[in-house]
């Protein structure tokens, strides 16, 4: 059953439940996103999607859409609130793109290059959080972590399904952990496959950095909002 | 009654620096020293990282010459995985070559800048000229076509930078065992032909001729200023290759005495065997020297000059710069040239060396090779790795330890602006007696000959001391009781 919505004052027919954030990509409005990944279950986690919805902020990635539904996406104070979760999310990490392997490659930075980000409007914490690299093939760049939980959720021992990374603390005292045993079990396909879904340069794959030359880097040959309106899921 | 006077800032130099001057009742020169003032840490705070991301971080010390720190740091990185000079593994022939013509590149760019955006303004207008006028703007109203060459020289520099390393300023091509590029034929020939906006190779190579006639042209009518400016003796340091002629980018520590007899040559992974460093409570820069003479007569010279004293030749490959180089050997029937101002002669040669090297580069058809990158068999990390290139300023030296999972436990950084640490002081020493010694007044023109014997090293004190934040340059002069008697800063 499809259902009618409308995106900044413009009607579209969906699917009735699809998801708000995949609903605008198919009529070619972009909605940033960091932790949500099209064709995974949504992690709610990041808010950078919010957006809207019959007059309340929420999360796009969270919300199936519903008949008669009015959501605002580029109207400037919603937009405005999305490009400030981001400076946040610089602000409290050690974000040093100039030197991140992941540069080119970052979904941070490519959606900090979608909103027009020039700098953070709020203090950087510099935070202090020790490196974890005691794993064979992995090295955590804790300081990079946004907590999207992807790695949480979607990385885990292929034998027992048990997760491989998980949090720590709460609040400003959160910290990317990683079980060392089971990480060291991971075959060299699911570590590459960790580190690219990690949307920073937190989850990196020991001794292999900068194999792509400038130029030629995944957001450097095609834009992270061209990708999402294509529908790319990896 | 004593004076002290002080240049704070020295200017047109790369980073923060200030002279101080002490002159006795006579006004006699007592004391001079060039002061590096400022702090920056990078040996420090690398601590941790992971040991690939070293020469991406560490080439953000310097604006000028990243791409010689990049390749410092990717020569201990092979090293440390088990693919470099220190286990004696030969780098793939692709890798290298594209190695060599990024820091070709650099050397050309970086040289120019120093050459006609630093030192030409004093060739042209004199070093007493007001200061408003012996600068690079100076130079657009008096000669506005060469400034055009200029900026087109050094723009084809950065172009064969961005070529290799993808961004004309600290981009990334060198990996563990290799690069993550090639050189496609569409931008060989770009370089070699030239467009829109860019020069040819054929146009590089006249403009660097003409870089080095205008040195010739000026020696020819101020030689007794050029040859008896600041003649400071000092050994010679440079890399050489097994003929004894430089190379840039690896060989052997060489150094040479006046009559170019060798006094050490050294595997460069052997260096704490043979220097030491010292400190002085004035300055953040280090003093290093060779532990068998001692720090007075063991410290040497790098850079252009020592680069062009130390090699016995340019090979047949690159006629123009040979030819000019015998030129430069015959001045001083084969000795040991020390005449600090003979410095911007060996530049602009090395200017047209590193154009016929590029010339050369391109035209060899390993730069389009496939293998790129040497991979370490099981085993073979060795955590440690010590990495020299000839730097535009002289041999630039990076060392590291990583331990086994993977993060950096130290580093040493020996760049070129600290080995030449005492030469510097010297020069400062022997031109204040010569211009300030016995004047009761002092001029601008006086104190501006002390930022000038110091320019001819064309020093950077960033990447030397690692000094954060602004520091312009000071000259000072101070009387027998310690009071300023005069000050110059900028």
């Amino acid at each position: 059953m499809s259902v009618r919505i409308t995106i900044d004052g413009k009607e579209y027919k969906a699917g009735d439940g699809a998801t708000l954030v995949d609903v605008a990509a198919d009529n070619g409005v972009y909605i940033p996103t960091l932790c949500y990944k099209r064709g995974k279950p949504c992690l709610g986690t990041c808010r950078t999607c919010s957006v809207r919805v019959n007059g309340n902020v929420m999360a796009a990635c969270t919300v199936p859409v519903a008949d008669g539904m009015e959501v605002e996406v580029n109207e400037p104070e919603v937009a405005n609130m999305r490009k400030m979760l981001v400076e946040l999310l610089f602000s409290e990490g050690n974000h040093n793109c100039p030197s991140c392997e992941k540069s080119g490659r970052c979904e941070l930075q490519a959606v900090g290059y979608e909103l027009e980000m020039m700098v953070s409007r709020f203090p950087y914490r510099f935070p202090v959080r020790p490196r974890e690299h005691a794993a064979k093939h992995i090295w955590l760049e804790r300081d990079r972590c946004i907590f999207c939980q992807r790695c949480v959720q979607f990385i885990r021992d292929r034998e027992t399904g048990q997760k491989i990374f998980s949090i720590d603390h709460r609040g400003s005292h959160a910290s990317i952990e990683i079980d060392v045993k089971l990480a060291d079990r991971m075959p060299p396909e699911q570590v590459r496959e960790a580190a690219r879904l990690c949307p920073v340069g937190c989850i990196l794959e020991k001794g292999v950095g900068y194999d792509q030359p400038i130029g030629k880097r995944k957001f450097e040959i095609k834009s992270i909002r061209e990708r999402a309106l294509e529908r790319e899921r990896q | 009654m004593s004076r002290k006077l002080v240049i704070d800032p020295v200017t047109r130099i790369e980073g923060h620096g200030k002279v101080t001057v002490h002159l006795d009742d006579n006004n006699r020169v007592t004391d001079a020293k060039l002061h590096v003032v400022e702090f920056r840490g990078f040996e420090k705070f690398i601590q941790g990282h992971p040991y690939w991301e070293a020469p991406m971080l560490l080439q953000r010390i310097c604006g000028i010459c990243f791409v010689s720190h990049h390749l410092a740091g990717a020569k201990v990185l092979d090293d440390i995985t088990g693919v470099g000079y220190s286990t004696g593994v030969e780098m793939l022939p692709t890798a290298e070559k594209v190695r060599r013509l990024g820091h070709y590149g650099q050397q050309l760019q970086s040289h120019v800048t120093a050459y006609f955006y630093l030192i030409v303004p004093e060739m042209l207008f004199g070093m007493d000229a007001p200061p408003e006028q012996r600068n690079v703007l100076g130079l657009v109203e008096a000669n506005p076509e060469l400034v055009k060459r200029v900026v087109a020289l050094r723009k084809w520099g950065q172009e064969v930078i961005k070529t290799v390393f993808g961004k004309r300023m600290h981009g990334i091509s060198s990996v563990p065992g290799g690069v993550n590029k090639g050189v496609s034929i569409a931008e060989r020939d770009r370089l070699l032909n030239g467009e829109d906006g860019l020069l040819s190779m054929d146009q590089v190579i006249e403009y660097a001729q003409e870089g080095l006639q205008l040195f010739y042209d000026f020696h020819e009518k101020h030689r007794k200023q050029v040859d008896g400016f600041a003649e400071v003796p000092a050994l010679n340091m440079s890399l050489v290759d097994d003929s004894g002629n430089v190379d840039y980018y690896h060989g052997s520590m060489r150094i040479v005495d006046k009559n170019k007899s060798i006094v050490a040559e050294l595997n460069y992974h052997d260096y704490l065997d043979y220097f030491a460093e010292a400190t002085e409570e004035w300055s953040y820069m280090k003093f290093p020297y060779l532990k068998e003479l001692g720090r007075e007569a063991g410290s040497v010279r790098v850079g252009p000059l020592a680069r062009v004293n130390v090699t016995r030749s340019y090979g047949d490959s690159t006629p123009l710069a040979q030819a000019a180089l015998e030129r430069f050997h015959e001045y001083t029937n084969g000795r040991a040239n020390d005449m600090t101002l003979h410095t911007n002669w060996a530049r602009a040669i090395e200017i047209l060396h590193s154009a016929e090297l590029i010339r050369e580069l391109l035209n060899d058809p390993d730069l389009q090779g496939e293998q790129l990158i040497l991979m370490p068999a099981d085993n073979a990390w060795t955590g440690e790795g010590v990495g020299v290139v000839e730097a535009p300023r002289g041999t630039l030296l990076h060392h590291y330890r990583a331990d086994e999972e993977g993060a950096i436990t130290s580093v040493n950084l020996v760049v070129a602006t600290t080995q030449n640490n005492t030469v510097m002081n010297r020069t400062v020493r022997s031109v204040a007696e010569e211009y300030l010694g016995g004047q009761a007044e002092i001029t601008e023109g006086m104190m501006n000959a002390i930022e000038v014997g110091i320019r001819a090293y064309d020093p950077c004190l960033s990447c030397a001391t690692h000094a954060m934040g602004q520091m312009p340059l000071v000259v000072s002069v101070y009387d027998a009781g310690g009071g300023l008697v005069d000050e110059r800063a900028r």
